[in-house]
């Protein structure tokens, strides 16, 4: 095995293009570790950005917040602009592991993984987030729910590197919720994962963004729903309980595996999605 | 299995470990529980599981607490790392000691270390540690044995040991 | 007098153990030691017809052991000897031990164990324990006349209910994983193994049948070991074979540490059981009559699965009054990993199933469980199901009290609100129960266990004894006693190693004994000791002990424990004193379940407990709030399944137990009613608090919900499945 530790991301990039196919990305470890000592991987190579300073900047714009690919959960949960403008990021990340893990399992890590589970992702779904990717070849930017293509699948190419996540500022009657069920209250994978922001104009949804995790094999926005919230009203909860039943049952079709059954993963995505249809249409 | 983490050239490093510098030769990815356990023989931080679920290889990285079963040495080359066998440790030994935190044991050093962290990270909010407090801080860290009750008694006990002082 | 019993002495190992210098047996480094690991079936039942070796293998690299080359009997010793140390050829389980192999390095072993590949017939395996043909055991407790009692129930106007109650196998989770480290035979042919376990005259026995020597050619060494639960009782046995086998073949020190998902893949666990009761009651709430049927699933080979049906058996029908009574049951063979002992031993099962037959009771008649409970409780002077007539420490009414009163559960109007359909619902929930102490009926008598205590040279006292640390206070507990019993000073006081060389069997450290049966012995000797060193009291007692010493004295006593005489037993018909005296406890747990994710939260668990005499009252109540959490756990979190024979939790991701945030808050109230035969009146704690969690969280669950659980552990996916079922009737 090769292992290329750097410590600039010019270094990064040449490493990543020098390494041919077969190369994997270590950030904090929390992933790779795991599945190394798995025996699920086998990298022949290696690139360990972790002491790539740079990538860890989180930075307040006129166009909203860019967090640096190696920011940490806990670097993300006590930062002031992510706070401001992403208050479910911040959430979100208070769930993952506990503090050993947060400290090390990075924004970037959770997007380059792209596992269905991934606790971060549904959040950034549902903010619109764009992941910044870069090579020697140069720099784009592609919307998240683009990013990810299917089980721990994504657009990466082999040479480049994600290296930001950029989120819009917070629009002003935005509502956000942020659920997570896991198999315990610390330290757990999710069985269901939700994130939504809910745009509303006093009387009417005028925007939703609703994103789940664990009911698929990745991370999805559930763009039936959404659509259906835009300027909707309710007669009562049966009448949105019925909408988010109908809805999830077009779009997903959870699995059983070892943390939890298809029931039940639908069974409370459709309640939780209930309860945030409900917050959303509450008159203020 | 663990062999894996060995199967690369072995890199130069250098550590200050409990305050003392240590300069090895290791395989990039060694795990930093395999270097301080067989390298260092500083065998205190303890495997529970090898992947990351149960906080027994808990150890300080400048500061930070970190689960060492999956930071690979390569990482840490030029870091400070602090273990249960640290010095600055000894109001939270006495707190575990006295109040029945420890039972087997093979939590403690990870226990120990986590609540090293959570107090100094009181220290720099200017807040008191509390239950609740101690628990979120805690929640990495797995016990079979004690129910986590009196070791909750103990960081609290530490804490106003420290407070004292 | 006491100046440490009832108080605190410091553990003996405890500053190690909080400065990281306790020595483990993963810690202990030794020089020119191999490594080894274990070949295993991949299927759950076949015929194995050899092993294929990938072209690249380098066979001189490695050491292999196959069972044609283990000197003595292919037998794991424990009760029975129907499993063998290395199959031959009958696979009897996923994970079955089939192949040996030594390395001198890590890389060298994972290389190996990967390319050596068993070729094995697959044939159909059983894991449904209800149409197994073949009964380990089968156990019937009879009392009175249930079938006549049945036959008046009209006539007498008495009501039958019914229920059938299943618990799933749970792990022990110990945070240290199992490993030893064997030496080959030395000059003196003695084969030493030092390990992390409960009962190291279990391993030596094991080593003895392994390689066909006497007891003084095998040797086991205790280190510090982290947790065992009953995890580490019988399975060292089969790690310190495999290790001392490939010692044996190398000719060097050879070290097994399981990784935990080996761990977790192939070690005993605790018995699924199906719990079906008939109870007989009358409208005012007296138990007339109950009919249990106890099943549970032993896995591929018999190991101690006798035992825990005996002990599972002996509380089914739980700590209350009942002239007829009649208990039937069966540990059956499949082909699922062989499951074995775990805290509670078969209690925690059968504590679920009647408990919750209370809770059935008292809903259907509309009484209160509390009330019912009292009405029903066993006292002093009335016997239990196998005829025992208890005459000592019986706390039931005051633990009873102490709950009602800490709780307010009697008060609380359980069940009877409407549940709540929307944000959180509150639920309280009661669990009265006992647990015998000590192994059972003629047990202690057979196991002849002894202690002994010696002086040093530099006067201090040792204390000998085969019990083991393994976290719940051995050390400080003997050390205790020990002190009060001399009238010393622990400082004076040294508690030896297990070490089978040293120490003499006081039995294994399990059965809730150590204190109550061991610590019993301790007092007499100590007793002995400071009568036959003498001297004036003011004196002190290293110069006592020392003029003592010069004066040639015999400064060794041992004492074996003899049954007190009113103890009696009939194993074949399964009557009489089961155990010398019971443990007597009950629990209240308070929970939170939020009903749009049917998680449960258990906020607050009570427990009452009369545990005889706190020797040392803090190392109690930590057994009492671990146990507690590990009942707790078990009852809705910790979940453990199997799939075609094989555990789908491999993993410490998936084989979940509580964290910090997963604990209740802990209100622990002790209760003292002495124990006559027990050393300062105490009797045996360590498993008690695993029987009452399960059934006080459950019945917490349905005071908040209304549904009536009868699985363990209770996740938000079986309760789902509950609510639907009821919301569409």
């Amino acid at each position: 095995m090769k292992v290329a530790s750097v410590r600039t991301l010019r270094d990064a990039l040449s490493a990543l293009r020098d390494a041919g196919p077969n190369v994997r990305i270590l950030a904090g470890g929390t992933d790779l570790m795991v599945e190394m000592e798995s025996g699920r991987t086998r990298p022949e190579s290696i690139v360990d950005v972790w002491r790539v300073l740079e990538l860890r900047a989180i930075r307040e714009t006129q166009e909203g917040v860019t967090i640096g690919a190696l920011a940490s959960c806990t670097e993300l949960l006590e930062n002031k602009a992510v706070s401001l403008h992403a208050d479910i990021l911040v959430e979100a990340a208070r769930t993952v592991g506990a503090v050993q893990i947060r400290n090390r399992a990075t924004i970037g890590g959770n997007l380059g993984t792209s596992s269905p589970a991934a606790d971060l992702n549904p959040v950034l779904f549902a903010l619109g987030a764009r992941v910044r990717l870069e090579s020697l070849r140069g720099t784009r930017e592609i919307a998240v729910e683009s990013f990810v293509k299917g089980y721990r699948t994504n657009d990466r190419a082999s040479d480049e590197l994600i290296t930001a996540v950029v989120l819009p500022r917070r629009p002003p009657h935005e509502k956000r919720a942020f659920k997570k069920v896991g198999t315990r209250r610390a330290q757990s994978i999710s069985k269901v994962v939700v994130a939504a922001a809910v745009e509303s104009n006093g009387s009417d949804i005028v925007r939703a963004r609703i994103s789940a995790g664990s009911v698929a094999d990745r991370t999805i926005l559930l763009d039936g729903l959404c659509r259906e919230l835009v300027g909707r009203r309710f007669a009562d909860d049966a009448a949105i309980m019925d909408l988010c039943r109908v809805q999830v049952d077009a779009s997903v079709a959870p699995r059983d595996d070892v943390r939890s059954t298809a029931r039940y993963r639908r069974f409370v995505l459709i309640r939780i999605l209930a309860q945030i249809v409900r917050d959303a249409v509450r008159v203020k | 299995m663990k062999a894996i983490f060995d199967d690369a050239q072995p890199i130069e490093l250098t550590l200050i470990v409990n305050g003392d510098e240590r300069r090895l030769s290791a395989p990039p990815l060694r795990r930093l529980l395999d270097v301080l356990r067989e390298d260092i023989a500083l065998t205190g931080t303890k495997e529970g599981c090898g992947e990351g679920e149960c906080g027994a290889c808990t150890v300080l990285v400048d500061g930070r607490a970190e689960l060492s079963c999956l930071v690979p040495c390569c990482q840490v080359n030029g870091c400070d790392v602090r273990t249960i066998e640290h010095d600055n440790l000894a109001s939270i030994q006495d707190a575990f000691l006295e109040h029945g935190g420890a039972q087997c044991g093979i939590c403690t050093p990870g226990m120990i270390v986590m609540t090293r962290a959570y107090l100094d990270q009181c220290e720099r909010d200017k807040s008191s540690a509390t239950i609740d407090g101690a628990r979120e801080a805690l929640a990495g860290n797995l016990c079979r044995c004690t129910g986590y009750e009196k070791i909750l008694a103990s960081v609290l006990h530490a804490a106003r040991a420290e407070r004292a002082r | 007098m006491s100046k440490f019993v009832g108080g605190h002495v410091e553990r003996p190992e405890g500053r190690a153990k909080v400065t990281g210098r306790s020595v483990y047996i993963a810690d202990l480094h030794v020089a020119g030691a191999w490594l080894g690991g274990t070949v295993r079936s991949n299927v759950a039942c076949g015929t194995l017809r050899g092993f294929d070796f990938a072209p690249d293998f380098d066979r001189n690299s490695v050491k292999l052991v196959a069972a044609s080359d283990i000197p003595g009997d292919n037998v794991q010793a424990l009760i029975v000897d129907d499993q063998p140390i290395l199959a031959a050829r009958d696979i009897q389980h996923w994970g079955e031990p089939l192949m040996l192999v030594a390395a001198p390095d890590a890389r060298t072993l994972e290389r190996a164990l990967a390319a050596i590949r068993p070729r094995i017939d697959a044939a159909p395996a059983l894991f449904d324990m209800a149409s197994s043909p073949r009964a380990f055991k089968t156990i019937d407790i009879v009392k009175g006349d249930v079938t006549a009692a049945f036959a008046r129930a009209r006539t007498a106007g008495h009501v039958e209910i019914v229920g059938e109650y299943h618990t799933d196998s749970q792990e022990q989770l110990y945070i240290e994983p199992q490993g030893c480290i064997a030496w080959p035979a030395d000059h003196d042919g003695v084969v030493t193994v030092r390990g992390s376990l409960q009962c190291p005259h279990y391993v030596r026995k094991a080593l003895m049948r392994c390689f066909g020597i006497a007891a003084e050619k095998a040797r086991v060494v205790q280190m510090e070991t982290g947790g065992g639960f009953g995890g580490k009782e019988e399975y060292p046995s089969v790690v310190a074979c495999h290790a001392a086998l490939l010692a044996r073949a190398v000719g060097a020190p050879v070290k097994i540490i399981y990784d935990r998902h080996e761990d977790l893949a192939v070690t005993p666990k605790r018995h699924p059981s199906r719990v079906r009761t008939r109870a007989l009651v009358a409208r005012e709430g007296t138990l007339i009559a109950l009919d249990i049927d106890v099943l549970m699933d032993g896995g591929a080979y018999t190991t101690l699965s006798p035992v825990v049906l005996s002990r599972g058996c002996i509380h089914a029908a739980g700590p209350y009054r009942c002239a007829d009574t009649r208990i039937h049951g069966r540990v059956v063979h499949t082909n699922h990993v062989p499951f074995g002992a775990f805290r509670g031993f078969g209690a925690p099962q059968t504590c679920f199933a009647i408990e919750r037959t209370m809770d059935k009771i008292a809903r259907t008649l509309n009484i209160h469980p509390f009330e019912l409970r009292r009405k029903n409780m066993l006292r002093a002077g009335d016997t239990t199901a196998t005829g025992q007539i208890l005459k000592d420490s019986v706390g039931s009414a005051e633990v009873m009290d102490a709950i009602a009163q800490k709780s307010g559960f009697d008060r609380h109007p359980w069940c009877a609100a409407e549940p709540n359909t929307a944000g959180k619902a509150r639920g309280l929930g009661l669990s009265f129960f006992f647990h015998g102490a000590g192994f059972t009926g003629s047990g202690e008598e057979m196991l002849k266990g002894r202690v002994r205590v010696a002086l040093l040279a530099d006067g201090r006292v040792e204390v000998l004894a085969g019990s083991t640390e393994i976290g719940q206070g051995t050390n400080a507990l003997f050390l205790a006693i020990a002190a009060d019993s001399l009238m010393i000073a622990p400082e004076d006081i040294v508690i030896a190693t297990p070490d089978t060389a040293h120490v003499p069997d006081s039995g294994p450290t399990v059965a809730s004994r150590t204190c109550m049966v061991v610590g019993s012995c301790l007092t007499k000797a100590c007793a002995e000791l400071r009568a036959r060193v003498g001297g004036s009291e003011q004196r002190p007692w290293r110069e006592r002990a020392l003029a003592f010493l010069r004066g040639c004295g015999n400064a060794e006593v041992t004492v074996q424990y003899v049954s007190p005489k009113d103890v009696a037993w009939n194993d074949e018909r399964y009557e009489g004193d089961a155990y010398p005296v019971f443990g007597w406890a009950a629990d209240v747990a308070e929970i939170e379940v939020d009903l749009v994710t049917l998680e449960i939260e258990v906020k607050r668990f009570y427990t009452a407990v009369d545990v005889g005499k706190a020797i040392q009252p803090a190392l109690v109540e930590g057994q009492l709030e671990g146990g507690s959490l590990q009942a707790v756990g078990w009852s809705h979190l910790e979940v453990v399944t199997t799939k075609d024979g094989r555990f789908e939790q491999d993993r410490l991701a998936t084989c979940i137990i509580p964290t910090t945030l997963d604990t209740p808050r802990f209100d622990v109230t002790l209760i003292e009613i002495p124990y006559a035969h027990g050393p300062f009146g105490a009797k045996g704690v360590g498993e008690l608090p695993m029987d009452g969690g399960a059934p006080a969280v459950a019945s917490a669950i349905e005071d908040a919900l209304g549904i009536h659980v009868t699985r363990v552990p209770a996740t938000p996916e079986r309760l789902m499945i509950e609510i639907e079922a009821r919301d569409t009737r």
